[in-house]
């Protein structure tokens, strides 16, 4: 499968639509010829980049450390939650507690790498929010692990940076804000409805973060590292707005 | 009817100014502003239907640039730039719909052109308008007029702060309970859209019928030969 497609696409009937979609278009191939939508040129992309910029800008604006997202009763939580990545669920990484270490760099006073068992020897709590996805859909999921924002504190993270920044065990890249990233509810989720979190869910652990949108919520995180110049993301980079708050 | 002749000579040679130049910029702004949130919010809406039915935009019809020369460019299938459309839009949207209600409001606008209506003068004027008896004067609205203008605007109000609430269903958790909850909202974001696009069925048909209201829109003035309906 060439399209990349992460954390936005339902698997199957994602497929089944862009058939449809594809089929309608090469139907419709002759009057796109004539090239009335403009978003592809060049000067409209710079125009459009501008406002989406602008538009990180607004959301952190909004954003306030105090506003937590909404929370649910266990009775809402979908236990049969959605899998979302640009692969396959049999083609997840399947990363191994003995192997795996949690790299740190950047701006962090210790960078020593974590073992699982160390980053389960941290203080948890639970939530029980909305996962949105930028398509549309949403879900509501149990999830919990220690709070970021402790962590960042332990390792001695200069919280005064404006970037975390998160790299994948599948490829995949990440960053966000600073306020978000020590924000209550921004966890390392290890529980994913009070079973530890399972491969196809991020194994070892994914950030939570219910104040934005899902794809800002990366799995099978292996390097985290705090830095203040730009460090984009896989959707980031395709255009996809940074700050993508909920 | 009888019309004195003086008048009557007066009235078919009226040149009034029926739009101020103000009015005019935010008419076609918010056409535009309102064109690309619809073609983008339909492209939106392709990829994951906010209705339980099987139903999708033709993507010809949508805003967000052509398949395959997205994917050759940034690797995605088009949704992306439907996204940086439509929160760039929202913007010029929710900026000049505001500047036309408070301009509408203080100007007087509203009050002189989009009021009094009665549930009487509806009832009339609705039914005239189904015989095609209703007669049209520029620069004065019907009742059945004022009544679709007043509902236009509301339902970009719900639209845009619906749209508000799936924007930021936490940062605006408010809005969204007002809405009923997320997914409650993207159903109002959708049939706000869809009240939108019925009234502009509406309005390019009856612009399209009298399309001195056209030249008015543009120009801001029109001489006018005032053409009543069959028989009144």
């Amino acid at each position: 499968m060439s399209r990349l497609v992460l954390e936005r696409k339902p698997e199957v009937t994602t497929i089944e639509r862009r058939l449809f979609l594809r089929q309608t278009l090469s139907l419709g191939a002759l009057t796109l010829l004539t090239g009335c939508d403009i978003s592809d040129h060049s000067s409209v992309q710079t125009v459009l980049k501008a406002m989406s910029r602008w538009n990180d800008r607004a959301q952190a604006f909004l954003f306030s450390d105090k506003r937590l997202a909404p929370t649910y009763a266990e009775s809402d939580v979908v236990h049969d939650f959605r899998y979302n990545a640009f692969f396959p669920v049999s083609d997840v990484p399947r990363l191994a507690a003995a192997n795996y270490r949690l790299e740190l760099s950047g701006l962090i006073g210790d960078k020593r790498p974590w073992t699982v068992e160390q980053i389960y020897a941290l203080p948890q709590q639970s939530q029980i929010t909305r996962h949105v996805c930028i398509e549309g859909w949403s879900m509501i999921g149990k999830w919990s692990g220690p709070r970021l924002g402790d962590f960042l504190q332990r390792v001695g993270a200069d919280l005064s940076a404006k970037y975390v920044g998160f790299e994948c065990a599948d490829g995949y890249t990440g960053s966000i804000d600073m306020p978000t990233a020590v924000h209550p509810q921004t966890i390392m989720a290890l529980k994913f409805a009070d079973e530890i979190i399972p491969a196809k869910y991020g194994y070892p652990f994914k950030v939570r973060i219910p104040t934005k949108l899902g794809f800002k919520n990366p799995k099978w995180v292996t390097t985290i590292y705090v830095t203040n110049r730009y460090p984009g993301g896989f959707w980031e980079d395709r255009g996809y707005n940074w700050f993508s708050g909920s | 009817m009888s019309v004195p002749a003086q008048i009557r000579t007066e009235t078919s040679a009226r040149n009034i100014q029926l739009h101020p130049l103000s009015r005019r910029i935010m008419h076609w702004v918010n056409a535009a502003a309102i064109i690309v949130m619809i073609g983008s919010g339909w492209r939106i809406y392709d990829y994951y239907p906010a209705l339980p039915v099987h139903f999708g935009f033709p993507p010809k019809w949508t805003l967000g640039g052509d398949f395959t020369i997205t994917e050759a460019i940034s690797n995605d299938d088009g949704l992306v730039n439907a996204l940086l459309w439509h929160f760039a839009a929202m913007w010029v949207l929710v900026l000049n719909f505001l500047a036309y209600v408070i301009v509408g409001f203080v100007s007087g606008h509203f009050r002189r052109d989009f009021l009094p209506i009665s549930p009487g003068a509806f009832l009339h004027d609705f039914f005239a308008a189904l015989r095609g008896r209703l007669g049209h004067q520029l620069g004065e609205y019907n009742a059945v007029q004022k009544v679709f203008y007043w509902g236009v605007l509301a339902a970009i109000l719900v639209t845009i702060l619906s749209g508000l609430s799936i924007w930021k269903p936490v940062q605006l958790q408010w809005l969204t309970a007002l809405f009923g909850g997320y997914e409650f909202a993207r159903v109002v974001h959708f049939f706000g859209m869809a009240a939108i696009v019925g009234f502009l069925v509406v309005h390019l048909t009856l612009t399209a019928l009298v399309p001195k209201t056209l030249v008015a829109m543009v120009f801001g003035r029109v001489s006018d030969t005032p053409h009543p309906g069959n028989g009144e």
